[in-house]
């Protein structure tokens, strides 16, 4: 009976037992770990979109401004109707496409290098770099921008220095893009973009690129592809993924930011200014639920435009 | 004729490791060549100095004749297997075979065309359309053959190619490997930590110990006259002797190897005539079935191993710490360098 003992030596009490139950229901379990988190999700998370998304199919009394709560389209239909909304989508979208692909132009080599060339010492250092202004204030770090980007700020300093007025000038010129100093422009809120959502595009390609083996590389080397072959037919079909992943998060911060786009660039409306105003001092809630509707849509026909492109098919 | 591979006083240091410590050899057209060594030896080195994915320090690398020491891998006639096949995960099998046609330019018609004709040859004809993820071990294996062999190197090198399969399909790749070998006449180079594969399947075999060839020769001289200490116990798994050792043992310091099976397992009373005998206690028996393998700590200093047929009538004491004799005749030894 001593050999008994050994075996299963004894650690008694309730908790003991307690682990056997538990041990041996493994479906209960899982069932009561899961529990909370899919509450969570469920009514906190998806439940309140659920209710924006309510929001979104009531309209607004034109008269007493009071929010009629009846299923009606008539609010989607002034989003679609009134030029001046749809003048604002349009801006966004168009901010949103410009910055998600400049910042992947920037990112992929940066991962690129990061990955396969640094050394591990070099390595640990770009990913702190491109992680420390994450820590920084989203506030501070715009209105840095806009300091740099003023009429009297670094940049022009420098175009004046290099005795590129002429430069600067004739690009604050160009239609569209331009205005009266580049903290006034369309070009300069583009400039902050890019810089706040980097890291989000650096990251994924990163990770992505990290899967991809050496040995593949070589492989393709061996079989005949030259450096530049070897980037299309195999590195850049392979990091798909993290670019799409990226994408989607410098595209939707795009989209839904209202910070940036009031503090930096032209005046014009930006989907997140509208719904801000719109909720707050317009008090027009279905309104605002409509405009916040419009990223999901774009960011929903986004992925199934990269999906058709085979982003996913080396996941 | 000019040598399909050659190295000629070829150094790679990595800080300061000598992974390659001036190795020549010459590898002749259409030999199977194996590379063997433990891991660290430099064998898997100088596999990637011949495909270009490494350079070499010092020393020249030839290909047919040709200085490639600088060439990059894309304008080399050599193809690899990896160890880890190196598939492209998000191609086909046919694409992963035609990749090498791919890149040259050929015409994507012709291509397939090749392809298919490759997975014939290996036997994966109905698998075009698989992607690498669905394959089992195995069919990896011949994919990344099938697509080494397309471009017709004049090399193929192959880095542990049959270490991530079991057993049994090992052993049926190191037929196909070989009659694959023979029937295109395609000079092989073959780099394996397993002795037993390189013996099996090579014209020749060159022993790779910290960054040097020990030994280079066909398998049956490696096996009967190894030339060192390292390569008859990596190679043969034979008890070597040196020094003071050899000196109680035979009455010369001449350092002298012999392998398991030819030492015999005697009670302690027998007094066999003409034999080199040293006593010694048992440390171990492992049963191997038809055989048993006997490891004895002699007096003299060594532990030597002795295979014993299960068929020998006379019993000796086994358990550990029990005394027996060794004893081998002097035809058995083989004299080793001094080193």
């Amino acid at each position: 009976m001593n050999a008994t003992a050994t075996v299963l030596p004894s650690m008694g009490g309730p908790l003991r037992g307690l682990s056997t139950f538990f041990y041996r229901r493994s479906t209960l379990y899982l069932f009561l770990l899961l529990v909370p988190p899919l509450l969570w999700l469920g009514t906190v998370y998806l439940g309140t979109l659920f209710a924006l998304l309510m929001q979104s199919f009531y309209s607004i009394d034109e008269f007493t401004a009071q929010i009629v709560r009846k299923p009606t389209l008539a609010t989607y239909k002034a989003l679609v109707t009134q030029p001046a909304n749809l003048d604002i989508v349009f801006r966004t979208m168009s901010m949103a496409v410009c910055v998600t692909i400049a910042s992947a132009i920037i990112a992929f080599p940066i991962a690129n290098y990061m990955v396969r060339y640094a050394s591990s010492r070099a390595k640990a250092v770009f990913y702190v770099a491109v992680l420390v202004p994450m820590w920084t204030s989203y506030l501070v770090k715009v209105y840095a921008w806009r300091l740099i980007l003023a009429k009297e700020g670094i940049l022009s300093w420098f175009f004046h220095a290099i005795g590129a007025d002429a430069l600067l000038e004739a690009i604050l010129q160009a239609p569209g893009i331009g205005g009266p100093s580049v903290a006034s422009s369309y070009l300069g809120m583009f400039i902050v973009f890019v810089y706040m959502w980097l890291p989000y595009m650096i990251l994924p390609i990163a990770a992505a690129l990290e899967r991809v083996p050496g040995s593949l590389i070589q492989a393709s080397a061996d079989l005949g592809a030259r450096p530049a072959t070897t980037f299309r037919t195999v590195i850049f079909p392979l990091a798909m993924p993290g670019l799409a992943a990226g994408s989607i998060f410098t595209f939707s911060l795009t989209l839904g930011d209202y910070i940036i786009p009031s503090i930096v660039g032209a005046p014009g409306y930006f989907i997140g200014m509208m719904v801000y105003q719109q909720q707050g001092t317009a008090g027009n809630i279905p309104l605002a639920a409509a405009f916040s509707v419009v990223p999901i849509v774009l960011i929903a026909l986004y992925l199934a435009f990269v999906k058709r492109l085979g982003a996913f098919d080396a996941l | 004729m000019t040598a399909a591979v050659e190295f000629r006083d070829v150094a790679r240091t990595f800080g300061e490791v000598r992974a390659v410590d001036r190795v020549s050899l010459s590898i002749e057209s259409g030999e199977f060549f194996a590379m063997l060594g433990p891991s660290g030896s430099g064998k898997t080195t100088c596999l990637r100095l011949i495909a270009g994915f490494d350079l070499p320090d010092s020393g020249h690398v030839l290909l047919d004749g040709q200085d490639v020491s600088d060439v990059p891998p894309y304008e080399r006639s050599v193809n690899t297997v990896f160890q880890d096949y190196a598939l492209f995960p998000h191609m086909t099998v046919l694409e992963n075979v035609a990749y090498g046609p791919r890149v040259r330019k050929v015409s994507s018609a012709e291509r397939a065309t090749r392809a298919r004709q490759m997975l014939d040859l290996v036997k994966l004809a109905g698998f075009e359309d698989r992607r690498p993820a669905q394959l089992s071990g195995g069919q990896k294996q011949r994919v990344a053959l099938a697509r080494a062999l397309i471009n017709e190197p004049k090399v193929l090198l192959l880095d542990e190619p049959l270490g991530a399969l079991d057993l049994k399909l090992r052993e049926e790749m190191q037929i196909e490997l070989r009659n694959l070998q023979r029937r295109l006449g395609i000079t092989f180079v073959y780099v394996t930590h397993d002795q037993g594969e390189a013996l099996s399947m090579s014209d020749r075999v060159a022993v790779f110990n910290q960054g040097r060839i020990e030994q280079m020769a066909s398998a049956r001289e490696l096996y009967t006259r190894p030339r060192t200490a390292f390569v008859a116990r990596f190679v043969g798994g034979a008890n070597v002797a040196a020094g003071d050792v050899a000196q109680k043992l035979c009455g010369a310091s001449q350092p002298f190897a012999v392998r398991p099976e030819s030492v015999q397992v005697l009670a302690p009373s027998d007094a066999p005539t003409g034999l080199v005998v040293a006593d010694g206690a048992v440390l171990d028996v492992q049963y191997h079935g038809a055989t048993s393998r006997w490891q004895v700590k002699l007096d003299a200093g060594e532990i030597f191993s002795a295979t014993r047929n299960a068929s020998e009538p006379v019993k000796v004491p086994s358990a550990p710490g029990d005394r027996v004799r060794l004893a081998w005749s002097r035809d058995a030894m083989v004299a080793l360098e001094a080193q």
